[in-house]
């Protein structure tokens, strides 16, 4: 027909007002956008300028980097030359210098050794194997390594580990025995034998409800008067005992999150199948339970690793302790801040970094079972 | 000919199900109790042998050390069980306070999480990841060693108008003392709370059987506030401020927070505040959107929203694990011994401990202390969960 002549053509159509996108649009809507929004934003910005030009000025600007005394720092600005000549002591303790090569190379191997499993290209059988070898292997010739004794290695007793090293330490012995035994104390919570469960119930509860601090106390005030006579635990094992106990308490109520999630038909069905209470546990309910609470899992180790600064209170020198002792050294007086600043952080790396990775972890797991 | 099905065979005794669970519970019995045995005789003898006599006759004793802090009478002539209820109630204070300004600066955080303004929101994060992830211990010691000892002496003390000072010996603020005539104003504003609950009553049944709002939170706080104070301005103004004075070396009288607590309380608030937040943010989030934008459809306005729609839903989620937060407030208290605030820790397991030797009593007492208090909570806890859960058809 001829009256195509009239067919309408819309107008394009306008862009949208240059104030609503862009910079400035994101500017108007996320910081300008009512009255009360524009008095937080000024608020923020007057906190901002309070709190980051000194912080600045003194870390940075003012600061001294490089010296090795006192006197070589400026007034008014921080002294990374104290941080700088107690480095040493902050990562190994009291680990004798001409051996600390040991420590290094534990820790290379601990790098090396757990990469992969971080790698999505090693297949999950590998990761298994290498997991288990982590666990199994590893703690040993860690301990071989550390301690010394053997294949021609001087001894360094346990209260010479210090610093960085003897938090690592505590920490990943912690994790690795806490684990496995708050594994067993939630199966036996949620088991069906009321003594084994009474048992549990009581162990879980007493641990949660005392501060560690106590536990560390009676770990180094006690267990001497428990043990036979003449037989002594090393300060460090006492320790990790307590360490250890308290957290497994947490790491069973982790668990037990889990083992409640699992719907009672896999059981029945794993019974219907004729497996029994090990089998059941150990290849059908375990593996989904422990999958749903690793973000909870992975929060019990931030925790245990923020409180392994508390063995500074029975007179271990971890990093806390270390840093701690450096600042009341009469030739380095006056340089808490700085010391106190690198201590924290130093956790803050280990501990941030740990929970994104729990969240990383928790997005990639969420398939499946969430709609 | 019909087969007869073969009788069933009866497993070896050691395979049936209910014998096993007997026998397993017989050996973890014990296998507890034998070991229980075992330690006991073990201390047994080592007290034998360290000459310490077990029991609690030492609480009757006197103690011979002073104490920075105490809330109740107390001298170093007094007997070690006055030391235990001092201590306690420094341990009671220093959590009460703390769990006080932890709620306020973590709701204020939380809320601030979930702001439109970017700013304010990602302030809220940068706070709450950093303090989240730092040792409680660490920052303990860096507000009482790095901060507070670069405070001035008291000869040049800082000053808020002439009646508050922060020196190295602490935070000095000015004391109330009560006149003869106080007395009424407490009545005053007994009569007061009295007449709200009163009122609101009232209105609610007038706005039941009416649908007419009375503006109740305005009047309440006028009657809370004016009666009072009206009470205080005919009594005379009875009521006297008493100011720290520097005398000597040091400030006298007025309140005066020791060094020790300040820390304590700062790095407990600041470093909990974090994980309420946290609980906050939450809470708020998983009360669907829906709900609201259902409230708003039903005409009530956004303060209404919040109150009677969002509120009362998020705190369901965000109760059970605030309480945990305190108990965990609590239970951090006892970092105090690290710095010497004289908590039971400090005090009782610590000091007393050393003077007298009766480790396993002091533990003991000092533990039960805890476990008494995280049951009593978490009791508390089961209570209000049961009140609050959904009532589900």
């Amino acid at each position: 027909m001829s009256e195509s002549s009239i067919a309408h053509v819309p107008h394009p159509n306008l862009p949208p007002p240059s104030n609503s996108i862009g910079a400035i649009g994101w500017v108007r809507h996320n910081l300008l956008s009512s009255p009360l929004n524009i008095a937080l934003t000024l608020l923020a910005i007057w906190l901002l300028y309070l709190i980051i030009p000194p912080i600045l000025r003194w870390a940075i600007i003012d600061a001294t980097w490089s010296g090795d005394n006192r006197e070589a720092c400026h007034p008014g600005g921080a002294c990374w030359v104290f941080i700088q000549v107690h480095f040493g002591q902050f990562m190994y303790g009291f680990y004798p210098d001409g051996q600390r090569w040991r420590v290094d190379l534990t820790a290379l191997l601990l790098i090396f050794g757990a990469a992969p499993l971080f790698m999505h290209a090693v297949s999950n059988r590998l990761k298994v194997r290498l997991g288990l070898g982590l666990l199994v292997i590893y703690p040993v010739i860690a301990f071989f390594l550390l301690k010394g004794g053997s294949f021609g290695l001087p001894v360094v007793e346990t209260s010479q580990w210090g610093g960085l090293l003897l938090t690592l330490v505590i920490a990943g012995v912690g994790m690795t025995a806490a684990l496995p035994l708050g594994i067993l104390l939630a199966l036996g919570r949620r088991s069906r034998l009321p003594a084994i469960q009474t048992l549990c119930v009581t162990f879980i509860e007493f641990w949660r409800g005392v501060p560690l601090i106590t536990v560390l106390f009676m770990s180094s005030v006690m267990l001497p008067l428990f043990l036979p006579a003449g037989m002594n635990f090393d300060k460090l094992l006492r320790a990790l005992i307590g360490v250890t106990l308290f957290q497994s308490a947490y790491m069973a109520e982790v668990v037990r999150g889990g083992l409640q999630a699992i719907p009672k038909g896999q059981v029945e069905a794993a019974a219907a199948l004729g497996l029994g209470y090990w089998k059941t546990m150990g290849l059908i309910v375990l593996p989904q339970a422990l999958k749903l609470v690793i973000p909870g899992i992975v929060n019990t180790f931030i925790a245990l690793f923020k409180d392994t600064s508390l063995v500074l209170i029975i007179g271990l020198f971890d990093l806390m302790n270390m840093v701690h002792n450096a600042t009341t050294n009469p030739d380095w007086l006056g340089f808490s801040t700085e010391g106190y600043v690198f201590a924290a952080a130093v956790y803050w790396l280990f501990c941030f970094n740990m929970s994104h990775f729990s969240q990383k972890l928790e997005k990639r797991l969420h398939t499946g079972h969430k709609r | 000919m019909a087969e007869h099905a073969p009788a069933p065979v009866k497993p070896p005794f050691w395979n049936d199900p209910q014998v096993r669970a007997i026998a397993f519970q017989v050996i973890a019995l014990v296998v507890t109790v034998a070991f229980g045995l075992y330690i006991f005789h073990n201390t047994q003898i080592n007290l034998r042998r360290l000459g310490i006599a077990s029991g609690f006759d030492f609480l009757s004793s006197p103690s011979g050390f002073d104490i920075i802090q105490t809330l109740i009478p107390y001298s170093p002539t007094s007997n070690y069980g006055q030391v235990f209820w001092v201590a306690l109630l420094n341990t009671l204070l220093v959590s009460a306070l703390g769990i006080v300004l932890a709620t306020l600066l973590g709701f204020i955080v939380g809320i601030a999480r979930l702001s439109k303004n970017w700013l304010v929101a990602k302030l809220a994060l940068i706070y709450i990841e950093t303090f989240r992830n730092i040792p409680l211990l660490l920052q303990i010691f860096f507000w009482y060693f790095a901060v507070l000892r670069a405070v001035p002496a008291p000869r040049q003390s800082l000053s808020l108008g002439d009646a508050v000072f922060l020196n190295i010996r602490g935070l000095y603020m000015p004391a109330p003392q009560f006149q003869p005539g106080f007395g009424w104003v407490l009545v005053a504003l007994a009569i007061a709370i009295g007449l709200v609950w009163w009122l609101k009553r009232w209105a609610w049944q007038r706005q039941m059987a009416t649908g007419q709002a009375f503006p109740i939170l305005r009047t309440s706080l006028a009657l809370l506030l004016g009666l009072p104070l009206v009470v205080f301005w005919l009594a005379g103004s009875p009521l006297h401020w008493q100011l720290p004075e520097l005398r000597g070396f040091n400030f006298q009288g007025g309140w005066v927070v020791i060094p020790e607590m300040a820390s304590l309380l700062l790095a407990l608030s600041v470093y909990t505040a974090t994980f309420i937040a946290e609980i906050v943010r939450s809470g708020i989030q998983a009360v669907s959107h829906g709900q609201t934008e259902a409230s708003l459809s039903l005409g009530l306005n956004s303060s209404l929203t919040l109150r009677l729609v969002v509120l009362p839903q998020a705190l369901r989620v965000i109760i059970p694990p605030l309480t945990n937060q305190y108990l965990n407030l609590t239970k951090n208290s006892s970092l105090a011994a690290a710095i010497g605030y004289p908590d039971l820790v400090a005090a009782f397991a610590g000091t007393t401990l050393n003077q007298t030797g009766q480790a396993i009593e002091c533990i003991a007492i000092t533990m039960a202390v805890y476990l008494t208090i995280s049951l009593l909570i978490s009791l508390g806890m089961n209570w209000y969960n049961r009140r609050v859960a959904l009532v589900e058809r």
